[in-house]
């Protein structure tokens, strides 16, 4: 079981936590504007690396807040986590 | 035969147990596996496929062979346990597995002479081809027959199981010698230290000497040590989140612990695991690992034989000949593989014949052990029978080097690293904090290249790599001669390091095996992966105290002690129970169903709807925010009116639907399905804060807070109006909400209706529910249940998120674009509404089915346009007696089906042919809304 470090809270168990996608993927501000292939792009298209990812976590069971985790998918070390809005 | 004297066991304390039924004795302290030695008792089981004859190999957790069935009674029936890891205690009652019908005469074991039959990949090989036939008409019935290990027990488990959190600084594994070391020197520096250790005993092969362990005494003095014998790491998590299962059988009924150590550091100190070695009949009764004999002397004062021949690939078998030589045991020869072994002269000095360069060519006996037949090895390694010799024994030992126990350090993704001179894997790099002490971190030395001695053997006839699955050298040399490289593949394909002991005994053997047959080295060919649990590992321990009704939390309704108390019958809603209906007595299911369908139409029902989820949304921008999610105009919602909203996917997707009420100008009453509850308010407050982090505007989970009464038909208002204060029910319309007191309690009052009757949902604070629910009893109102709420809903075609949906729909699918606000820039899921797939015609839509003939159709049946047709069109989301319309309803989703209203089209059926249904619209009953907004 991974130990997190919520930004707002410190480490707690993974148990607390729930994952929630790829993280940077930000909404397009007017969608209507957008091309179908690039709408589609932005539903479903992930990077899934062979290493380092940024994705996001909430801590649900804690203080409720989302939060971004850059996470080793090899090792599932996490090298860092930070606010929304922040960098790493 | 036990020994006069000596042993770690406690004489004065005599205890009697029995194994299939003979009545036995032995002393506190043994084993079972020591205490059956002692009284001559060898043979303990039966192999997994061949039912072949079978002893103790080992003295420890890795024993494949001695697996017993230890019955305490009722419910405490279990199987599969090792005879090794079962201390001994009064009246224990121990039985053989896999036998038929007697251990000593066993049927099945004639399968070991049609033993060609059953060669490697055995299974693969008769499910392909012509023989999937013969598969399912002889070979599995046979098989289901013969296989399985051990009976499950039947009644549950009357014993208690405990779980608990530990936090540490440093977690040994293992208290032998490097264990408790490193125990003492984390203690004496300060760290709160965990020490397990899987034995009942601490000590590990320090308890080969006699006396008390040293270090142990400190140990146990010491505040900051947690020592725990008879418990085993067998999980390794990330980040030294470590798994223990302790074994308690305390009297009060506490049977096992289940540990969950999160540590700074861990020290592996597990030890190495002493290889057997490959030779024809390596597996009869009397064929032991030395160092296992050699424990049974010293630690249970237990000769495993009067007469012993040692197979030696290193110099630890040695130590162990003569340690039982001391004890009295005579030992007829030292066969060994090396052509100089270094303590021969040792040997002959203690008038120990020793035969450098020998092998067994074969063993003989039965159902124990009588004698081997020494042979010269030939340039290949191999024994040449021709010049066989036989030497009669009752006890072979095996000393075939040693492999460290790394089964938790790669759980841990550590690496293994061949090494050459240890002619083992060792530890390589781990990212874990974690060390790894004695013999697990470096070997006991190397002896005979096991490389040398996997090819001598691949010619060998029935010399057992893993003796409880009866994989055999040559079964992994068949397997690499049809083509299987990978050491994955063989252990697949051969089953080898795949029986309880997961490859602890034959795992190095064998790929050294599966190298020598494909010219490859050892770490060409690598290992296979450790996985958990590190020994096998009861259900109990795993479970703890979630079982039964503590298995998932169970969430009641106001009314649910009510409906308790009259008769209700309940279903499972996610955690919720619900209640279904309220049959009176001798009333069938769905006779109550009817009956309180009726009521709701003739007079008033009263729905327990608190299981509701409920949002409140809070703040300057709430609307906005709203306006921004659900589909719905918000901003135009005025204060004390509602909304039926929706709320979408960013694929378009229907994702869950309720009500939207607006209570100020900054304050918002929603409420979701019952089983979306959670995941609509993980969703808003996803975009609360990530997308729409300037929004001023705070989400509050109300669900348990409100209880919900939903009174609902045409005599509602009469039966409501008498308890409620501070509004005019009559001026109040349909989807309107208003704050007023009921009883005397405040109150959220909505009309609002999921049956097209006139209806309020009364939400008080939960805990007020009940007054009111008995008062509304009181007034005529007919409880009903979620079964009923079905019926009248589908009679209205008003959809459930979840039956008539299944995240392929959107709400033009269902007819439900009215509720979409027509001038709203965006919502979530709207850019995927406008993609032209989202508009084709011949999408499937909600159409409500009349069956043509009286039965309804089946929930789920697919819908045909014509007998015989390949493809569906759709299927039956909803079918419904319905009393009040007097025949069978559906709901169903069609291609097309708004534009095909009138025709028919015909739904499978399970139980016969298909039946014809006519495409109606879905509004059933009352379409124009009269009672509604009555």
């Amino acid at each position: 079981m991974l130990l997190i470090a919520c930004p707002w809270c410190g480490p707690r168990p993974e148990m607390e936590f729930r994952h929630a996608g790829e993280a940077h993927l930000a909404r397009p501000a007017d969608p209507a504007a957008v091309s179908d292939a690039a709408w589609a792009a932005y539903l479903y298209e992930r990077s899934n690396p062979r290493g380092e990812h940024a994705e996001r976590w909430r801590h649900l069971h804690g203080c409720g807040r989302f939060f971004n985790a850059r996470r080793h998918t090899l090792t599932d070390r996490i090298s860092a986590t930070y606010k929304p809005g922040e960098a790493p | 035969m036990r020994l006069p004297s000596g042993g770690r066991i406690d004489r004065s304390k005599p205890l009697r147990f029995t194994f299939d039924g003979r009545a036995f004795t032995g002393f506190a302290g043994d084993t079972l596996a020591s205490a059956l030695l002692a009284n001559g008792v060898h043979l303990l089981g039966r192999s997994f496929k061949y039912h072949r004859p079978r002893g103790l190999l080992s003295a420890g957790a890795e024993e494949p062979n001695a697996l017993v069935e230890i019955d305490r009674g009722p419910g405490r029936r279990e199987p599969n346990t090792r005879a090794t890891m079962v201390p001994l205690v009064e009246g224990l009652t121990a039985r053989s597995q896999n036998r038929f019908p007697s251990l000593r005469f066993d049927l099945a074991a004639l399968a070991s002479l049609a033993a060609p039959l059953l060669p490697a990949g055995f299974y693969y090989k008769t499910f392909l081809g012509p023989g999937r036939e013969a598969w399912h008409r002889r070979w599995e019935p046979l098989i289901r027959r013969m296989a399985g290990l051990g009976r499950a027990p039947e009644a549950p488990d009357p014993d208690r199981y405990a779980h608990r959190f530990a936090h540490c600084e440093t977690l040994v594994i293992g208290a032998g010698r490097a264990g408790i070391a490193a125990a003492l020197e984390a203690a004496e520096a300060g760290d709160r230290v965990i020490l397990c250790d899987e034995q009942m005993e601490p000590g590990g092969r320090l308890l080969l000497s006699p006396g008390e362990v040293p270090g142990l005494a400190a140990l146990r003095g010491n505040l900051r040590v947690t020592l725990l014998p008879r418990t085993t790491a067998f999980h390794y998590g990330l980040q030294n989140f470590v798994s223990l299962a302790e074994i308690l059988d305390r009297p009060d009924g506490l049977r096992e612990r289940l540990w969950q150590v999160r540590t700074a550091r861990v020290v592996l100190a597990t030890g190495a695991l002493e290889r057997p070695l490959p030779f024809r009949g390596n597996d009869r009764p009397g064929v032991m690992l030395a160092d296992a004999a050699r424990a049974y002397a010293a630690r249970w004062a237990v000769l495993p034989g009067r007469q012993a021949v040692l197979l030696a690939a290193h110099d630890s078998g040695y130590e162990a000949a003569f340690a039982l030589q001391d004890r009295g045991a005579r030992i007829a020869a030292i066969l060994d593989l090396r052509a100089a072994p270094p303590l021969a002269a040792a040997a002959r000095a203690r008038g120990i014949e020793v035969r450098a360069a020998h092998g067994i060519a074969a063993t003989r006996g039965g159902l124990r052990v009588t004698g081997v037949l020494a042979a010269p090895l030939r340039p290949d390694g191999s024994p040449d029978a021709a010049r066989a010799t036989p030497i009669p024994c009752d006890l072979v030992l095996m000393a075939g080097g040693w492999t460290p126990n790394l089964a938790l350090f790669s759980q841990a993704r550590g690496r293994l690293r061949w090494d050459e001179a240890a002619d083992a894997f060792l530890p390589g790099e781990v990212a874990e904090a974690l060390t790894c002490a004695g013999a697990c971190a470096a070997g006991r030395g190397p002896g005979h290249p096991i490389a040398a001695i996997a090819a001598g053997a691949l010619t060998a006839r029935r010399a057992f790599v893993d003796p409880q699955n009866d994989v055999t050298t040559r079964d992994i040399a068949l397997a690499v001669q049809e083509g299987f490289r990978s050491i994955e593949h063989v252990k697949r394909y051969t089953t080898t390091g795949m029986a309880t002991d997961q490859g602890k005994v034959g795992g190095m053997l064998g790929l050294a095996t599966a190298a020598a047959a494909s010219g490859r080295t050892v770490p060409e060919t690598g290992h296979t992966t450790f996985r958990p649990p590190y020994t096998p590992l009861s259900f109990g321990t795993l479970a703890g105290r979630h079982r039964g009704p503590l298995f998932d939390p169970i969430r009641t309704a106001p009314s649910h002690g009510w409906a308790e108390a009259h008769g209700a019958v309940f279903e499972p809603v996610g955690q919720w129970q619900r209640a279904r209906a309220y049959p009176r007595a001798g009333e069938a299911l769905h006779a109550a169903v009817a009956r309180e369908c009726l009521a709701v139409r003739q007079k008033a029902g009263l729905l327990d709807a608190s299981t509701l989820g409920k949002i409140e949304i809070v703040g300057p921008d709430a609307a906005e925010f709203l306006e921004r999610c659900y589909v719905n105009a918000v901003h135009s919602l005025r204060p004390g009116r509602c909304r039926y909203a929706l709320l979408l996917r960013e694929d378009g997707f229907l994702f869950d639907d309720g009500v939207l009420a607006r209570l100020a100008e900054d304050r918002f009453h929603l409420t979701t399905t019952t089983g979306g509850a959670a995941r609509v308010l993980h969703l808003l407050e996803d975009y609360a804060q990530t997308e729409f982090p300037a929004l001023r505007v705070f989400l509050t989970s109300t669900t348990e807070h409100w209880g919900v009464a939903a009174l609902q038909g045409p005599a509602a208002r009469e039966m409501l109006a008498p308890l409620v204060r501070g509004c005019e029910l009559a001026a109040l319309p349909h989807m309107t909400v208003a704050e007023a007191e009921v009883m005397g309690i405040p109150a959220r009052l909505f009309r609002v209706s999921f049956t097209g009757e006139l209806g309020y949902e009364i939400n008080l604070p939960a805990d007020r529910l009940p007054e009111l629910w008995e008062a509304l009893i009181a007034a005529g109102a007919t409880p009903y249940g979620t079964d009923a709420m079905h019926v009248l809903r589908a009679e209205k075609g008003y959809v459930i998120v979840g039956q008539e949906t299944d995240g392929t729909v959107t709400p033009l699918d269902l007819g439900l674009g009215w509720v979409i606000g027509k001038a709203k820039r965006d919502f979530i899921g709207k850019r995927s509404l406008a993609r032209a797939e989202m508009q084709r015609p011949d999408r499937r839509q909600l159409v409500g089915l009349a069956p043509l003939e009286g039965r309804a159709p089946e929930e789920g049946a697919q819908l045909l346009a014509r007998p015989g047709a390949r493809e569906a069109e759709g299927h039956v989301t909803s079918a419904y007696a319905s009393a009040a319309l007097g025949r069978p309803i559906a709901l169903g989703l069609l291609a097309r089906g708004r534009a095909r209203h009138g025709e028919t089209v015909l739904a499978t059926r399970l139980d016969g042919p298909p039946q014809p249904l006519q495409i109606v619209p879905p509004v059933f009953w009352d379409p124009e809304g009269k009672r509604l907004h009555g």
